[in-house]
């Protein structure tokens, strides 16, 4: 269930990351973006916006066998602009504007003439705060880190 | 569900207008043939679709299939473009196995049109699958008397395009009430629906 | 057995408004907001996205506003709307070795590689009423300090696992879903998984809690706990490869369990899991307990104990199912009770006969 030439995979690897950036990212931020690029090419919409279930899968004890562990709201779109690029867009959550942005950024990423302007002011701007929030949370975590001192020292150590 | 094949989307037909509305409307119209045996519904809000099957049997698909339901196709309809339809717009499984369908789109001149399909069981007999069958015209055809739950009295339906020995096959689906199949008859964008408690004479 | 009555259309329209009135409360105090719910009532949000089975924080905050705070009925509400929604698919499995952990400890090691974190936690409060909370004002910031990103959190289990200490997890196993197949017994340990996450915390904390105090005794220690952000990795159909669709909040616990071998098995530690939405630590711990209970017939334990009954945990987890069977008596059951009636009175009159005829009796001796 791949693209088969391997010719694509960087351009598969590259949609791949930004589809995860873009749906990762805080909606109405993406939105900002996105309308900061001014006018964009037109799209039709091949499938509307619609809000769905996915199960998260969960794994005994972290690495076995997987399991239901409950289900998460999602929503996707599918577009596809006049020059024939298909554009697909799954988010968490139910903002149909946040999946419809992300296909169409999706559909307008598989054109030359588009590519680096939306890496440059979309997805790179997404991944790096993505990666302050990473930050932040781990630098307030690491704060609360402890060194426990036992009496008795355990025999391997 | 991966199938080794990727859905051509730049060529796809469209699925329905307004996903929800036309959805609730068509199911009304689903219900009211169902309940109300030989009863022809039209169904204006079909999308055309991919070509085949017909524009009822694709509305009939698009308002009840969905992952949890695999469709069959019989050969007249299991082309690229009418699995790519349905997995995008229904998100349904094609199988090629009779016996794992919910649904099964069969031509009116399929072979052994009742062969091998799911027919539920005694403890769970929703759990049998519903074909759908194509037929040229849902009137104009010989005329037969249907009787059961849903017709008050009797119903004359007239089905074009059906084989021969067809009633008889059915005739002992209904013996197997409350398991057996359910059909629908679709044609352009009307259907008619003949559940498995429905008597049809000979 | 209830029968169907008919009238009180307009009293039940009055007590939906009352409802409404009530849940709205004085006027004269400011209206919660989703937001609010969301920010401050963190935890709340956390256990109904995960007994509703269904992570949606503006949603289960919606429940919650919806419910008047009865986190029950939020947990049906989000229940009833989970079920109008199509399903797009599976996600891939979590892999939680990859969390941004805002806590992470274990009580059986002291010096975990990652770290002990402790994280916001009510272990180390003095549970005495704060009462600078009842008046707004300026919190700080929590500290911070420095951290590596980069680096992934290993599992304590998977430390152990490798000296071959701790039974390593069955791996495989067709992996079936509640929600599309009801429940069978004897159930897979997916399927109970399955079943306890969605299942009552009270219950299950219960249920855990007899397991410590003998009723099953099955010896636990806390390996591991984290809580932090996962990536929710998704195979959408039409694109064929795997996508992150969302980042969300869990809580894994990997219990510890001495165990003293049968005769297929060498002497080692065992393990019971737990997996929930949010922060719901309680929830995932008591999840794990009962999980290991209930493997007592598979590790050829004497299942003696409610805690390791399959049959009465999976059937009474579910507080969606128990409210409703519940609070379902309040509904109108005149005939049946009338009927009872006829018959309690019949007896009553015979009984009364039959002392009569034995006075009489013993008068006439």
């Amino acid at each position: 269930m791949s693209l088969s030439s391997s010719a694509d995979a960087p351009a598969l690897a590259r949609r791949q990351r930004w589809l995860s950036v873009l749906a990762k990212a805080p909606a109405a931020r993406l939105a900002a973006l996105w309308d900061g690029l001014g006018s964009v090419p037109a799209y039709a919409l091949l499938r509307r916006p619609e809000t769905g279930l996915v199960m998260v899968k969960g794994r005994l004890s972290g690495s076995g066998a997987p399991f239901c562990a409950g289900e998460m709201t999602a929503t996707r779109a599918a577009v596809r602009l006049e020059s024939g690029e298909v554009g697909i867009g799954y988010v968490g959550g139910r903002s149909a504007c946040h999946a419809e942005i992300a296909a169409a950024i999706d559909a307008l990423g598989q054109r030359s003439d588009w590519r680096d302007r939306l890496e440059a002011q979309i997805v790179a701007p997404l991944e790096a705060e993505a990666d302050a929030r990473r930050r932040a949370i781990a630098a307030r975590a690491a704060a609360t880190k402890v060194d426990f001192f036992t009496v008795a020292r355990e025999a391997n150590s | 569900m991966s199938n080794g094949h990727m859905t051509d989307l730049r060529t796809l037909a469209p699925g329905l207008a307004d996903p929800a509305h036309d959805a609730q409307q068509l199911f009304r119209a689903v219900l009211d043939a169902t309940s109300r045996p030989g009863r022809i519904v039209s169904l204006p809000a079909a999308p055309a679709g991919p070509g085949t099957p017909s524009a009822a049997a694709t509305a009939y698909l698009l308002t009840l299939a969905d992952r949890d339901t695999p469709v069959w196709l019989a050969d007249a309809f299991d082309r690229p473009e009418v699995r790519d339809f349905l997995r995008f717009h229904a998100g349904a499984p094609i199988v090629t196995k009779r016996a794992e369908a919910v649904f099964a789109v069969l031509a009116s001149a399929t072979p052994q049109p009742f062969e091998g399909f799911n027919l539920g069981s005694d403890a769970y007999p929703d759990r049998s699958a519903t074909l759908i069958v194509e037929v040229p015209d849902l009137r104009g055809g010989p005329t037969r008397q249907w009787h059961g739950p849903g017709i008050d009295g009797r119903a004359a339906v007239a089905v074009a395009g059906l084989a021969e020995d067809f009633w008889q096959d059915w005739a002992a689906n209904h013996t197997l009430f409350p398991c057996g199949v359910d059909i629908v008859f679709t044609a352009r964008t009307e259907l008619c629906a003949l559940p498995r408690s429905v008597a049809v004479e000979v | 057995m209830y029968v169907a009555v008919k009238g009180g259309e307009t009293a039940i329209a009055h007590s939906l408004d009352l409802l409404a009135d009530k849940r709205r409360g004085d006027r004269a105090i400011a209206e919660l907001s989703l937001e609010q719910i969301d920010q401050q009532l963190g935890l709340a949000v956390d256990r109904v996205m995960t007994e509703g089975s269904c992570y949606d924080r503006s949603l289960a905050a919606l429940a919650i506003k919806q419910a008047r705070g009865d986190l029950i009925e939020a947990i049906f509400l989000l229940r009833a709307y989970r079920t109008t929604l199509p399903r797009f698919g599976d996600s891939l499995p979590l892999d939680t070795s990859a969390m941004v952990a805002e806590r992470r400890i274990s009580s059986t090691f002291k010096d975990v590689p990652g770290g002990q974190v402790l994280g916001p936690t009510y272990d180390y409060t003095h549970r005495l009423l704060d009462f600078s909370l009842a008046a707004a004002g300026d919190r700080p910031a929590a500290p911070t300090a420095p951290a590596d990103t980069n680096r992934s959190l290993p599992r304590v289990g998977d430390i152990l696992e490798r000296e071959g200490m701790l039974e390593p997890p069955p791996r495989d196993g067709a992996s079936e879903d509640l929600t599309r197949r009801p429940l069978t017994l004897p159930a897979s340990r997916p399927v109970r998984l399955q079943n306890l996450a969605r299942g009552d915390e009270g219950f299950l904390l219960a249920l855990g809690y007899s397991t410590q105090r003998g009723y099953g005794n099955n010896h636990p220690f806390v390996g591991e706990i984290r809580y932090g952000h996962v990536p929710v990795g998704f195979v959408p159909e039409e694109l064929g490869f795997a996508i992150e669709i969302a980042e969300i909040d869990v809580t894994e616990c990997d219990m510890v369990n001495q165990f003293a071998g049968s005769h297929d098995v060498p002497p080692q530690f065992t393990r019971g899991y737990g997996l929930a939405f949010g922060h719901s630590e309680r929830k995932a711990m008591s999840m794990a307990l009962v999980d290991r209970a209930l493997r007592a017939e598979e590790l050829s334990e004497s299942a003696t104990s409610p805690a390791q009954d399959e049959e009465f945990v999976l059937a009474h987890s579910d507080n969606v199912e128990a409210s409703g069977f519940v609070q379902h008596l309040k509904l109108p059951h005149y005939v049946d009770f009338q009927s009872e009636l006829v018959v309690v009175r019949a007896l009553r009159a015979e009984v009364e006969a039959r002392r009569r005829q034995a006075v009489l009796d013993q008068a006439a001796e």
